[in-house]
C-alpha cells in the first residue's frame, strides 16, 4: 500500500465529519498555543536578562556599601549614609590590576528643564570612565573628562530619549538647561541602548559628573557613592581575582579584620546576578510549559476519545476494507494517519494561534515575549507525540477486528 | 438416514473431481465453533474441487455451513481441520497479513448488502482493493473506469453510492470483484436484496463474466431459479455436502430478460420470483 493513498483516505475520513474533526484539532490547538504563547513569556523575560546583561557591557562588577542588595540596589542607599567613598573606588582602580576601569555612582533626581519643556529625571553621577566599564558610546558630542569630574563641572551627557522628549529635534550640544534651578550644559548624547529589566529607560538616562551630584545636586560635606562600576580585564578567572583583592584592599581601608564575617559592603558581579535571575525565569518557563502541556494531553485524550467513537461507527468500513485485502497492519496505520493528521494540523494552528497570543500579550500588556524556534519545535513534536500516543490504542483495536464481524455489524 | 447416503455417494465422487487444475480443492475442511463449553460443528469434513471456469451455485438452509465454507474459501476464517488450496497454493494456515494478500489478490466478494465504503465514489470503491494492492493512482483510475465500463456503469463513475440504486451498487460491487482479476468470484446470496428484473440482470452480468472472461464463479443462494444460472449447483445441510450434481435445462438471463415484461409493478416482480 502506498503512503500516498493512506494519507488520502485519512483527509477523506476526516472530511467526512469536519466539524468533530475541527473540535478536536481544537483541544490540541489550545494545547499547543498555550505551551507557546506562556512559554514565550517566559523566553521573553530570560531574552530581556540577556539583552540588559549585555546592554551593562561585559566583565562588570559591582561594590555596594554596606549591604544593601536585598533593598533594591544601589537606589536604597541613596538616603543611607555609606561608607563607601569615592577614596575606596580610586583606590581599588589604582592597586587592583585586574581592575581596568571604575567609576563611581552616585544616583539623584530632580526637574530636567529647556525652554518651555520639562521632565522628571533621574540623575546618575559618575566618572569619565563610565563609558569604558558600561561599554556605552556616544552619539553625537563628548563625554566628560577628569578635569570636569575635577572641577564639579555643570555638564550633561543624556540618552537619545531625552533629547527626543526635551528638545524635540533642536540639536541638543551645547544648549543651555536647567536642573534643580542650577544651569547646565549639554554636552554629549548616549547611543540607545533600550529597557532594562527594571522598567528603567536606559534612554532616559541623564549622565553627570559625579562630583557635582554630590556637591552641587546633593549638597553632601563628606561625599559618599552609591556604588562603584568596575570593569575587570578579559581574562578567564579575573571576576574571582578582583573579589579576593577587592575584599583585602577594602577591609584593610575599613578597618575591617579579616575575619570578621560582614564587612561593610558587598560584591557582586552581573554575570552572577544575571545567571540567578535567569534560573527564576527558566524556572517560571517550565512552569508555565508544564501547565500548558496538560492542556495538551487533555487534547490527546479527546482526539482518543473521537477516534474510539470513529473506529466503532466505521466497523463496517474496516471489514469491507479487510474484506477486499487491507492488512490489518494496513488498518492500524490508516487509523494512526487519521490521529497524526489531526494532532499535527491541530499543532501547526496551535503554533500560529500561540504565537498570535504572545505577539498581543506583548502588545497589551507589555510584555517582553519571544517565540523560539525550539519551543515551536517542541510544542509541535510533543503534538505529534500525542498524536501516536493516544491514536495508537484506537487504531490497534480497528486492526484487531475479525473482518466477518466488523462485515456484520450493524 | 437419507442425508447419510447421499453423503456417502458425494464422497465417493470427490477424489476424481480433484484435478490438477481445480482452482479451489478443499480437503476434509473441519470448522468447529466454540460458545462456552458448547462445541458447534458448522462443517464436518467438506471435500470439494472447483475447477477454472465453473459456475456453482452452493445452496442449503441456514445453519447448513454454507455461509462458513464462503468464509473459508474467502480466506477470511482458517478451518480447524483439513486443508484448502487456492489456486495452487496451501492456504488453510495463512497468518491473517498473508489472507490479506490472498484476498487481495485471488478473491472477489460480493455480498448480500453490497457493503460499498458510502460518501466514496463508484470509480473510488472499485479502485479499493488496488489500493492495498499498490498500484499507482493513475492505473487505478484506469482500471476501475474499465471495470466499471464491462458492468455497463461506465457514465456513473463519480456518482456516491446513497446516488445509485441497488441493482447499480450491486453492479459496483462487481466491478470491485473482478478489478484485481481474480481467480474466484465470491457471491453471498447477491439478489437477496433486489427485485426480479434487477436480480435476472445481475445474473446477465455473471453469467457473462463467466462465458466471456472464463470467471470462476461461486454463488451463495437459496433461491432456486437463481441457482439455475449457475453450471453446477452444490446443496449443504448440516456441515456436510449431501448433493453435488450439474443444472439440468440451464437458464440464460439474456433470454430471460427478453421475456420479461419491460415494466412491472411491485405485485408482478414478487410472481415473477416463481
Amino acid at each position: 500500500m502506498r503512503f500516498a493513498a493512506i494519507l488520502k483516505i485519512a483527509f477523506w475520513a476526516l472530511g467526512r465529519n469536519k466539524m468533530r474533526s475541527a473540535l478536536t484539532m481544537l483541544g490540541i490547538i489550545i494545547g499547543v498555543g498555550a505551551v507557546i504563547a506562556l512559554v514565550s513569556i517566559g523566553q521573553g523575560a530570560q531574552a530581556l536578562i540577556r539583552e540588559q546583561m549585555a546592554a551593562m557591557g561585559t566583565n562588570v562588577m559591582y561594590v555596594w556599601p554596606q549591604d544593601v542588595r536585598g533593598t533594591g540596589g544601589a537606589r536604597g542607599a541613596s538616603n543611607e549614609q555609606g561608607t563607601l567613598s569615592d577614596a575606596d573606588v580610586f583606590a581599588i582602580r589604582n592597586e587592583v590590576p585586574v581592575i581596568a576601569a571604575a567609576t563611581p555612582i552616585v544616583t539623584s533626581n530632580g526637574q530636567l528643564v529647556f525652554k518651555n519643556n520639562n521632565m522628571r529625571a533621574n540623575i546618575q553621577g559618575v566618572g569619565e570612565e563610565f563609558p569604558i566599564v558600561r561599554d556605552w558610546n556616544l552619539m553625537a558630542g563628548t563625554f566628560f573628562t577628569a578635569a570636569d569630574v575635577e572641577s564639579r563641572a555643570r555638564v550633561l551627557v543624556v540618552g537619545p530619549a531625552i533629547v527626543a522628549e526635551l528638545f524635540e529635534g533642536v540639536d541638543p550640544i551645547g544648549q543651555a538647561v536647567r536642573l534643580r534651578n542650577q544651569p547646565f550644559e549639554i554636552i554629549g548624547v548616549l547611543e540607545s541602548k533600550g529597557q532594562t529589566g527594571v522598567g528603567q529607560d536606559q534612554d532616559e538616562a541623564v549622565l553627570a559628573p559625579y562630583t557635582t551630584v554630590q556637591r552641587k545636586l546633593l549638597g553632601q560635606v563628606l561625599p559618599r557613592v552609591n556604588q562603584a562600576m568596575l570593569k575587570t580585564v578579559d581574562q578567564e578567572g579575573a571576576f574571582i581575582l578582583a573579589e579576593r583583592m577587592i575584599d583585602v584592599l577594602l577591609r584593610e581601608r575599613h578597618g575591617i579584620p579579616p575575619e570578621a564575617e560582614q564587612p561593610d559592603f558587598s560584591l557582586g558581579n552581573l554575570t552572577e546576578i544575571a545567571n540567578a535571575a535567569e534560573q527564576q525565569t527558566v524556572v517560571m518557563t517550565l512552569m508555565l510549559g508544564s501547565i500548558a502541556a496538560i492542556a495538551l494531553i487533555v487534547g490527546g485524550i479527546g482526539i482518543m476519545n473521537i477516534m474510539l467513537v470513529s473506529v466503532t461507527e466505521r466497523t463496517r468500513e474496516i471489514g469491507i476494507r479487510m474484506a477486499v485485502g487491507s492488512r490489518p497492519g494496513y488498518i492500524r496505520l490508516q487509523f494512526l494517519a487519521e490521529s497524526i493528521m489531526m494532532s499535527l494540523t491541530g499543532g501547526a494552528v496551535g503554533v500560529i494561534f500561540g504565537g498570535l497570543c504572545s505577539l498581543l500579550i506583548g502588545q497589551f500588556l507589555q510584555w517582553n515575549t519571544w517565540v523560539s524556534a525550539m519551543s515551536v519545535m517542541i510544542s509541535f513534536g510533543f503534538a505529534a507525540a500525542v498524536g501516536v500516543f493516544f491514536g495508537f490504542y484506537p487504531a490497534h483495536k480497528a486492526a484487531k477486528l475479525d473482518p466477518i464481524d466488523a462485515l456484520r455489524y450493524e | 438416514m437419507i442425508g447419510i447416503s447421499l453423503e456417502a455417494t458425494a464422497a465417493s465422487r470427490r477424489p476424481s473431481e480433484l484435478t490438477q487444475d481445480a482452482v479451489i480443492r478443499l480437503d476434509h475442511i473441519h470448522k468447529t465453533y466454540y460458545m462456552g463449553d458448547i462445541e458447534v460443528h458448522a462443517l464436518r469434513g467438506v471435500s470439494l474441487g472447483v475447477g477454472r471456469g465453473e459456475y456453482v451455485a452452493i445452496m442449503g438452509p441456514s445453519g447448513s455451513g454454507k455461509s462458513t465454507m464462503m468464509n473459508i474459501v474467502g480466506c477470511l476464517d482458517h478451518p480447524t481441520r483439513g486443508t484448502y488450496y487456492l489456486d495452487g497454493r496451501d492456504v488453510s494456515q495463512a497468518s491473517k497479513a498473508d489472507l490479506a494478500d490472498i484476498r487481495n489478490e485471488k478473491v472477489g466478494f460480493v455480498f448480500q448488502s453490497f457493503n460499498l465504503v458510502s460518501r466514496t465514489s463508484a470509480l473510488e470503491n472499485v479502485e479499493l482493493p488496488m489500493v492495498y494492492a499498490g498500484v499507482r493512482a493513475k492505473e487505478r483510475a484506469r482500471r476501475a473506469a474499465e471495470a466499471l465500463e464491462i458492468v455497463g456503469l461506465s457514465d456513473k463513475l463519480r456518482n456516491l453510492p446513497n446516488q445509485l440504486s441497488g441493482g447499480q451498487q450491486q453492479r459496483v460491487a462487481i466491478a470491485r470483484a473482478l478489478v484485481n482479476n481474480p481467480a474466484i468470484i465470491l457471491a453471498d446470496e447477491p439478489t437477496g436484496a433486489l427485485d426480479t428484473r434487477t436480480s435476472v440482470e445481475l445474473m446477465e452480468v455473471f453469467q457473462k463474466l463467466n462465458e466471456e472472461r472464463n470467471m470462476t464463479i461461486i454463488l451463495v443462494t437459496h433461491e432456486i431459479d437463481i441457482s439455475e444460472y449457475a453450471k453446477r449447483v452444490i446443496l449443504f445441510r448440516d456441515g456436510r455436502i449431501v448433493k453435488d450434481y450439474p443444472v439440468t435445462g440451464r437458464r440464460n438471463a439474456t433470454q430471460v430478460l427478453r421475456e420479461l415484461p419491460e415494466e412491472e409493478d411491485e405485485e408482478d416482480e414478487a410472481e415473477g420470483q416463481k
